[in-house]
């Protein structure tokens, strides 16, 4: 069911822990549907991600994508990574399953989020980047949709 | 193929070597068709009546209410949809529980779709159905108690004497699947006050495509299948003979069997159970400790997600189940572990382990080794279980 891709991604995740003091982190998904994300980002003084990891609760494909997402954000600048979207993740994966696709929008949902946590700790606006609109509490709140 | 241990046997059971050579003279030698004239027809009809006894006296039913079908789904969705017909001038009610299986419940709702309103009565902490909300949602027009004798997921197994004695007392009928009790405990129609019985073959070591549906004698019951007069003309179509001859096979089998199955099944679950509790921390055994069939193991392990936790093991070469929603294609968690009342999130978690005959202690060393790894690492990678340690110091 899943790509050789996916599986290493998911056997052998990369990046995957904790940045202490980390310059931004996003939290997404909800445990109701079983997927939750967290990416941890270390951005230097000239808005370079220098250091990227996640963890993640949830199945082979929500790890995957997380993993994946970290290795195309890693030593990219901010506008860089905001252009990094959920295809792009499934794609490097070569391809998901459809009723998976969800894990990579979670993936590009927990980048913009520490985005956003990062812009807000340093005063600053991105350019394109909103306000996450799921977190962690909220989403238990939502219907879940039908894939 | 690779050496595996396999623990997934509510799922399906391995054909026993027996079942297979009882049914293979039925492919191409003795192939003929039950209902021709000639003696190569009568000896498939003669297979097929023996087969029909061995059933009957099986459950303490007589042999013309046995009516084989293509399994066990099929045997539900006849019950149901044929009593409902059968039986709607009395009344449009009909009682299950929250956690049917989805051969029941989702005929259920093609019930509800066509004009008749369905009660699905909760369960406990367990998963024991409540006996005085099944009483009370009784009302003079129900007409059928669809409950099942033990649950697929959590193995608790209902008290089916007294649901049957509530029927009966009310004068309702009342249908049990049993395709997970049926073969692995002991059942009497009679003793147990069963109208009709729901039983498939391959989860005891028979044939896939193949069960029954008992009915018992005197019930109006419209026919599932139009066309010949096969199955005293409710289920036509010429039967399937190996299949039945398979199943015949599997159920001399699992009576011959049983007491000696269920008492090593018990002890390594009990076993099981316990080393789980003990080495692994933040788990929830789910279902009733006691009231479970002998080869039923189901564990929620906190912060973990179930199929990444099925996909380890399968690369570990360990076959197991789980109630997690990645594994039904849908976004939620089993809904029997969520009307036992666990949080989704828990729901998630869940890892559902059934034993067979053949299952050795040393392959549950091995498991529960595996399963303490495997639970530790997809731990370090929760960001739940990141809050919750944050949280304890």
């Amino acid at each position: 069911m899943y790509s050789e891709k996916v599986m290493d991604h998911f056997q052998n995740p990369r990046n995957m822990g904790e940045i202490e003091d980390a310059s931004g982190v996003g939290t997404v998904g909800n445990a109701k549907c079983g997927d939750i994300m967290r990416i941890y980002l270390d951005i230097d003084e000239n808005q370079i991600i220098r250091d990227v990891k996640f963890k993640t609760f949830g199945c082979g494909a929500a790890v995957a994508t997380s993993s994946m997402a970290t290795e195309l954000v890693k030593g990219k600048k901010i506008q860089e990574a905001m252009q990094i979207t959920n295809r792009a993740v499934a794609e490097a994966l070569d391809g998901l399953p459809p009723v998976k696709m969800h894990c990579s929008l979670l993936a590009e949902e927990a980048i913009h989020a520490a985005l956003w946590d990062y812009a807000q700790k340093h005063d600053i606006t991105i350019e394109g980047l909103q306000k996450p609109k799921s977190d962690i509490h909220e989403g238990e709140e939502e219907e879940a949709e039908a894939y | 193929m690779k050496p595996f241990i396999y623990l997934d046997n509510a799922a399906t059971t391995k054909t026993a070597e027996e079942v297979v050579e009882a049914m293979l003279p039925y492919f191409s030698r003795h192939y003929g068709n039950p209902s021709s004239i000639y003696s190569l027809g009568a000896d498939s009809k003669k297979a097929v009546t023996e087969v029909r006894e061995v059933v009957a006296r099986s459950i303490g039913a007589k042999d013309n209410e046995i009516y084989f079908t293509a399994g066990g789904s099929e045997a539900d969705n006849w019950a149901l949809k044929a009593t409902a017909e059968a039986y709607a001038d009395k009344g449009k009610h009909v009682i299950t529980s929250a956690i049917e299986h989805h051969a029941v419940l989702h005929t259920c709702e093609y019930l509800e779709k066509n004009g008749f309103s369905v009660t699905y009565v909760g369960v406990d902490e367990n998963g024991i159905v409540k006996l005085d909300e099944l009483e009370a949602a009784i009302r003079p027009d129900t007409i059928l108690i669809s409950i099942m004798f033990a649950n697929n997921e959590i193995g608790t197994i209902q008290p089916i004497e007294k649901i049957g004695e509530i029927a009966k007392k009310h004068g309702i009928l009342f249908h049990t699947d049993a395709v997970q009790a049926y073969g692995q405990l002991p059942i009497n129609v009679d003793q147990y006050h069963i109208d009709m019985l729901s039983a498939s073959g391959h989860k005891l070591n028979g044939p896939k495509g193949i069960g029954f549906l008992y009915i018992r004698k005197g019930i109006r019951i419209r026919s599932f299948v139009h066309g010949g007069g096969q199955e005293r003309a409710r289920r036509a179509g010429t039967e399937n003979v190996p299949g039945i001859v398979g199943l015949g096979a599997a159920v001399r089998r699992a009576l011959r069997i049983m007491e000696e199955k269920t008492e090593k099944e018990t002890a390594l679950r009990d076993e099981l159970i316990r080393r789980i509790e003990e080495e692994i921390p933040y788990c929830r055994l789910n279902g009733d400790r006691h009231l479970r069939l002998p080869n039923n193991v189901n564990f929620s392990f906190r912060f973990v997600e179930g199929e990444s936790l099925l996909i380890m093991l399968d690369m570990e070469g360990i076959c197991a189940s789980s109630g997690s929603a990645c594994t039904s294609g849908s976004l939620d968690p089993s809904h029997v572990l969520l009307a036992i009342g666990l949080p989704h999130e828990i729901a998630h978690g869940s890892l559902r382990l059934t034993l067979s005959e053949e299952t050795t202690r040393e392959e549950l060393d091995t498991v529960v080794e595996a399963i303490k790894r495997i639970v530790e690492r997809l731990r370090a990678m929760s960001p739940l279980y990141e809050d919750f340690l944050k949280e304890k110091q």
